[in-house]
């Protein structure tokens, strides 16, 4: 029974967390047909900026989320605005450039902070036991929060006009367009909202990880094989890829000890599988369709 | 005039030779690592200490003329790119023309890196990687590798050895104290080539040893969550962690651990809580944390080890890790090496280096041979040579905890470093067992 517990309660976290960062990864691509390689740098640099605020300017760690989401959020826009939207009907070019960006991002934080592993504190500090199984309120936290947005994000594509406008930029960006949209006003504003979503992941997980300047690269594997697998663009998609891959992750470190530094080979290989059978992911549109 | 004129441009030019010669009059160590990384930092801190201390008495003198030091500063960026890592040692080879070559840490890539130095017969002394193949090479093919030296830490399998004796002292403190008939043991090892041959090493060990082995895990050596792997080595009711990090997961394995009060004592190596910044790294959580270490301020491995401890927290603001034994490898063994021979030549100070026993500031060095009595330049390792120590955090200080009273043999006499302090064990696990 604990085991059972514990692959729940461990899916369930990881399984968040890979959630809010690919939702806002699947909701700029969904909309702007971007690849933005260096969402999750945006995600690293949110972590500094919050190990910045409360250690060099001794801020509470809540100011230093709010501060490292703001922030963050802006140098988005700015980067969009610079680097991505000139180039954005090359999609190709996009890909490099982000990925450009990404590493620009990573060394600046090897210069400013070196290599050295930092930390922030918790949130919340502590743990709670249920079922005979420990957690800790900041993966509660994690827990919840991703859900709360989840929640957020649907009432804002649901029930705003801003989110009416997205989801139709996102289904045909010329139609959108001749209706009166500002296409590339929604996939300016989508941008911002996508790149906060990775700050904001970024500032309630960084307290249950290590601050190092390369912290963006397994969560962009996992981030893409989460968008793969649910299907690209789909946000149900990626919210359900999300979740079988913070499982199959989960059992491998359970049932396979010896094996739990494979567990990001497993989860991929389960994507592999599931394209295997549905070759647009669950939730995808078809490749003969979108042509 | 036009005699004068020649006289002057005469003495001019012999003047910029002489000039040109005596800048040649330095010998150049390169100081190769990661330098964006803590183990780099400790490689040029180290070595600009030991440096500093050479040139303030002059220089080597190397026969009839002083020599001062140059430091030539190498990023090998080999935690990211082992191609960056050769790239660089090339440099440092061809176009800095330097004399003698000191560092490397991560060990795929100095493998690569000594066989550039190798090949350019420039003597390499390794201050970072442990593994045995790096000296191996030297007894398989002498002529080639003779001009690698091991200078920090003893290799691998002296490393488990020592961390077994560690796990071993544990293990007895938790039977005396909380009366554990029969001490479980969970080995957590990161997946990294130098950490495989430890883990069946451990298995055949630990049960010898009168503890039973209760699992291994492998998380990744840069797992950000080991929640997970906390859970299943807690279900299994182990009293001690037997550790295997050098990398960040190090870190994490730590903190959750501590946050969650698992109860049971981490042992082992875990190379990030041999520096100063765990503390801070794991927001405190990483109290009681037992590990291998070399440095720890106010214990003395030997006369020469309270010196350069003070002086490098007194310039650099932290302890020494290992691979700022760069200090010991340009004072106490190329410096005297070099003055012995009386020249540069590698081929002279091999042959001169590999007979000398001396103490360095961790030590006695003394250089191995292999069971067939071929030369390894491997270092030495057991009471009178080189031991290490154990360091345990104990409320934000990391003290030194071993050797206390330890006998290698039992006919061995005791021996204990001076400024150690007796091992804690966690209050959460002296709750769950002392009953």
């Amino acid at each position: 029974m604990d085991l059972i517990v514990n692959i729940i309660v461990s899916g369930l976290i990881s399984g968040s967390i890979f959630a809010l960062l690919a939702i806002g990864f699947s909701l700029i691509f969904g909309v702007a047909r971007i690849v933005n390689i260096a969402h999750t740098a945006f995600y690293m640099v949110a972590a500094y900026c919050i190990y910045f605020a409360t250690h060099k300017m001794s801020l509470h760690p809540v100011w230093g989320m709010v501060g490292a989401v703001v922030l963050v959020t802006l140098l988005g826009l700015i980067s969009y605005k610079i680097f991505i939207n000139p180039i954005r009907e090359h999609e190709g070019a996009v890909l490099i450039a982000t990925i450009a960006l990404a590493m620009a991002f990573q060394e600046i934080m090897v210069l400013k902070f070196t290599g050295t592993y930092l930390s922030v504190p918790s949130l919340v500090k502590g743990y709670f036991v249920i079922l005979g199984v420990k957690v800790f309120y900041q993966q509660l936290l994690t827990f919840c929060v991703a859900l709360l947005i989840m929640a957020g994000l649907w009432i804002l594509l649901m029930r705003t006009k801003l989110g009416l406008a997205i989801r139709s930029t996102a289904q045909d960006r010329e139609v959108a367009n001749l209706m009166g949209i500002n296409e590339a006003q929604v996939a300016m504003m989508t941008m911002g909202i996508s790149v906060g979503l990775a700050a904001l992941t970024g500032a309630i997980v960084v307290p249950l990880t290590t601050l190092e300047p390369h912290m963006w690269l397994h969560p962009l594997i996992m981030m893409m094989a989460v968008v793969v697998l649910g299907g690209l663009g789909s946000l149900k998609g990626s919210f359900l890829g999300a979740y079988i891959l913070g499982f199959a992750e989960a059992l491998v470190v359970f049932l396979a000890p010896m094996g739990a530094f494979l567990k990001g080979s497993v989860a991929l290989s389960v994507m592999i599988l599931v394209l295997l059978i549905r070759p647009e992911g669950l939730f995808g549109v078809s490749f003969e369709e979108e042509r | 005039m036009e005699k004068l004129c020649k006289g002057i441009l005469l003495v001019a030019i012999v003047f910029l030779f002489a000039a040109s010669s005596a800048i040649g009059q330095e010998i150049k160590i390169g100081v190769i690592g990661p330098m964006q990384f803590v183990q780099g930092q400790g490689h040029w801190n180290g070595a600009i200490m030991g440096a500093e201390e050479i040139n303030a008495k002059g220089g080597i003198q190397v026969a009839n003329k002083k020599m001062k030091i140059q430091l030539i500063k190498a990023d090998s960026n080999e935690f990211i790119n082992i191609t960056d890592a050769t790239n660089a040692m090339e440099r440092l080879i061809t176009r800095d023309k330097a004399d003698f070559i000191l560092g490397g840490f991560r060990t795929e890539a100095v493998l690569a890196m000594q066989d550039i130095a190798m090949e350019h017969k420039k003597i390499f002394i390794g201050v970072g990687a442990a593994h045995d193949e790096l000296c191996n090479r030297v007894a398989k093919n002498y002529n080639t590798y003779k001009y690698w030296f091991r200078g920090s830490p003893f290799n691998s399998t002296f490393l488990v050895r020592t961390s077994f004796i560690h796990l071993g002292t544990v293990g007895a403190i938790l039977r005396q104290f909380l009366n554990i008939p029969k001490v479980k043991v969970a080995i957590v090892a990161e997946k990294a080539m130098w950490a495989d041959p430890m883990i069946p090493a451990a298995e055949a060990v630990i049960p010898k040893m009168g503890m039973e082995v209760v699992g291994v895990w492998r998380p990744s050596d840069k797992a950000t969550d080991v929640a997970a792997e906390l859970s299943a080595i807690q279900r299994t009711g182990a009293h001690v962690i037997f550790t295997i990090f050098s990398a960040s997961v190090g870190i994490t394995f730590a903190r959750q651990a501590g946050e969650l009060k698992i109860p049971a004592m981490q042992v082992g190596i875990n190379v990030e809580a041999q520096k100063d910044g765990f503390w801070q790294a794991t927001q405190g959580m990483g109290n009681y944390v037992f590990t291998m270490n070399t440095y720890a301020r106010g214990v003395e491995s030997n006369e020469n080890t309270k010196a350069f401890v003070d002086t490098y927290v007194k310039r650099f603001g932290e302890t020494p890790t290992y691979t700022a034994d760069t200090y010991s490898a340009i004072v106490y063994t190329l410096a005297p090496t070099i003055e012995m021979a009386g020249t540069l030549d590698p081929d002279k100070l091999v042959s001169i280096l590999e007979e000398r026993v001396y103490k360095s500031a961790s030590g006695t060095v003394k250089y191995m041979k292999d069971a067939q009595g071929r030369h390894t330049h491997d270092l030495t390792w057991g009471p009178g040579y080189l031991t290490a120590i154990g360091v345990q955090w104990q409320d934000g200080e990391l003290k030194g905890v071993w050797p206390n009273k330890w006998k290698a043999t039992p006919e061995a006499p005791e021996i204990t470093y001076k400024g150690v302090v007796p091992v804690k064990i966690p209050p959460w696990m002296i709750e769950k067992y002392k009953k």
